[in-house]
């Protein structure tokens, strides 16, 4: 399994430290808000809390809480792997609205029992539990998050047409992106200018879309920008492997990725583009696509 | 002019669940139906992304995807007719939207391969995919009715629509190919569901007749292998 050494921006492909290879830089951890700075869990600041659950060694047994330490962290579980923009919604959504959780990284290859039981239809991941019941589908999570954590910045607008237009797009998001995006990685010849005409034709629907807004939802950052930030970072990998500029495409879809960037929530959250290229040449060579 | 207009027949399933949504909520409007084969400019219009239908026009603001609608007509009109139709708390929704997923994405289109099937072989492949896909739902409303008629409970909410509205197709290919899809025997209370279901008012009210949609089936499949027949020459 592949660990990349950090999560934000910067592309450290020669200078890697091995213990930073294994596990989220504790910079990420340290910034990675939590309900209340004063949260803490038997004295122990709750933010070394994730820390010492996180470093522990990736084939150790899972950490077993004293008995006593019932914590909010521990409430919120978020079964996910790394590179997964399906989880990453979740957890841009989660840092959004400031809640503490666990994230555990699976093992796709070795799945848990944790999430075989907590998504038995699908075994995939994001699974987010709370208070022990699982809820599956990234998009459900989002708006899960969105509607237990009502306290926080609305990711849905109250408005019902607002809304309405909000699941339209993210449901086009959810439909479009990833199952063509694939095939632009995986395919060749003509069924990948096939896969390339389609993208680009989604990109510019997009561009549409947003038009000169700042962000999808206009001048709040929401549910569709939330939907489609996690893909920014694999419009490198798309773009290289289907022959093609995102940016001479859709240029205010790039400007728009770079402003959402700029919010820790999605800057904390999305790898280096190199990495999820990296990621994804592993994917080809386990696939057979050369 | 009406407030509420709905681009559709109720021949199509996801143009069914919005009329049972509105039907639910006693919500008055004007049906504008599509020539099979043509797109109105009207629906060209209010539906550029994917030029479908259900299209749902309200003050003159089209919204698009059956369940973007349903939930639009929840918010809008929230205690209209027989109430709230998505679960109170947050928990019970993300189930009902996580089951209507699994509906969309996975038991919808096993359902219209075993009507596009071309060999036995296919066709027992792909009612064996549906008849699993039934099998989990019947434990999904075995959990979420706790009981009750619905997968809502008492009223009839999210997912009975979402998948209510696929009964009378269900109905119409089990009797076109004589098959049993939805079987008494594995699913006992989806069966009984089924029965509570149509005995509803508001859906009454809204479900097409089962000899339109086995009529409809008949003629679609029959323009289907012409159109195969005629590519093969």
């Amino acid at each position: 399994m592949i660990f990349p050494s950090t999560a934000h921006g910067s592309s450290s492909v020669g200078t890697r430290d091995a213990s930073r290879d294994l596990f989220p830089c504790i910079e990420c951890l340290r910034r990675r808000r939590c309900v209340s700075d004063n949260l803490t869990r038997g004295g122990v600041p709750i933010e070394f809390f994730h820390i010492s659950v996180l470093l522990r060694p990736h084939k150790s047994p899972p950490h077993e809480p004293h008995p006593q330490e019932a914590t909010m962290a521990e409430a919120v579980v978020l079964l996910d792997v790394w590179v997964s923009p399906f989880g990453q919604r979740c957890r841009i959504a989660l840092a959004e609205k400031g809640v503490a959780y666990e994230y555990k990284e699976e093992d796709l290859s070795n799945k848990s029992p944790m999430l075989l039981q907590a998504n038995p239809v699908h075994k995939k991941i994001p699974v987010l539990i709370h208070d022990g019941k699982p809820v599956c589908e990234s998009l459900v999570i989002v708006q899960y998050i969105d509607e237990v954590w009502s306290d926080g910045a609305p990711i849905l607008p109250a408005d019902p047409y607002a809304r309405a237009q909000a699941r339209f797009w993210g449901d086009f998001v959810d439909k479009k992106i990833y199952e063509c995006g694939t095939r632009l990685w995986k395919l060749k010849g003509e069924a990948l200018q096939e896969a390339k005409k389609e993208f680009i034709e989604i990109l510019k629907v997009l561009e549409a879309e947003l038009g000169d807004r700042k962000y999808f939802g206009g001048d709040a950052f929401g549910y569709v920008d939330i939907a489609l930030v996690p893909f920014f970072a694999w419009f490198y990998t798309y773009e290289t492997c289907g022959g093609f500029s995102v940016e001479a495409e859709a240029p205010k879809l790039v400007a728009w990725g770079k402003r959402c960037m700029e919010r820790e929530s999605v800057s904390q959250t999305l790898y280096d583009p190199l990495k999820v290229y990296e990621f994804v040449g592993f994917l080809k060579k386990k696939y057979g696509v050369e | 002019m009406a407030a509420v207009k709905l681009i559709g027949s109720p021949i199509s399933p996801f143009v069914l669940r919005t009329m049972i949504a509105l039907s639910l909520k006693k919500v008055e409007y004007e049906l504008l139906p599509e020539k099979l084969g043509e797109k109105s400019e009207l629906l060209l219009k209010s539906n550029p992304v994917y030029k479908k239908i259900p299209v749902l026009i309200h003050h003159d603001r089209p919204i698009c995807e059956s369940a973007v609608i349903v939930e639009y007509i929840d918010q809008v009109w929230p205690e209209s007719g027989y109430g709230a139709i998505l679960p109170a708390d947050a928990y019970h929704r993300a189930l009902h939207r996580f089951w209507t997923f699994y509906v969309d994405d996975k038991l919808f289109p096993s359902l219209v391969a075993i009507g596009k099937a071309e060999t036995e072989e296919a066709k027992a492949e792909a009612v064996e995919q549906f008849r699993a896909g039934l099998r989990l739902l019947e434990e999904a409303f075995v959990k979420l009715s706790e009981g009750k008629a619905f997968f809502g409970g008492d009223q009839v909410g999210f997912l009975d629509v979402m998948l209510g509205c696929f009964v009378v197709w269900i109905e119409a290919m089990e009797e076109v190919l004589s098959l049993e899809l939805l079987e008494e025997a594995t699913m006992p209370a989806l069966h009984g569901w089924v029965v509570s279901f149509r005995a509803h008012e508001a859906v009454k009210e809204v479900m097409p007749e089962s000899g339109k949609v086995v009529e409809f089936f008949k003629m679609i499949r029959a323009m289907r292998m012409k159109a195969a027949a005629d590519a093969a020459n």
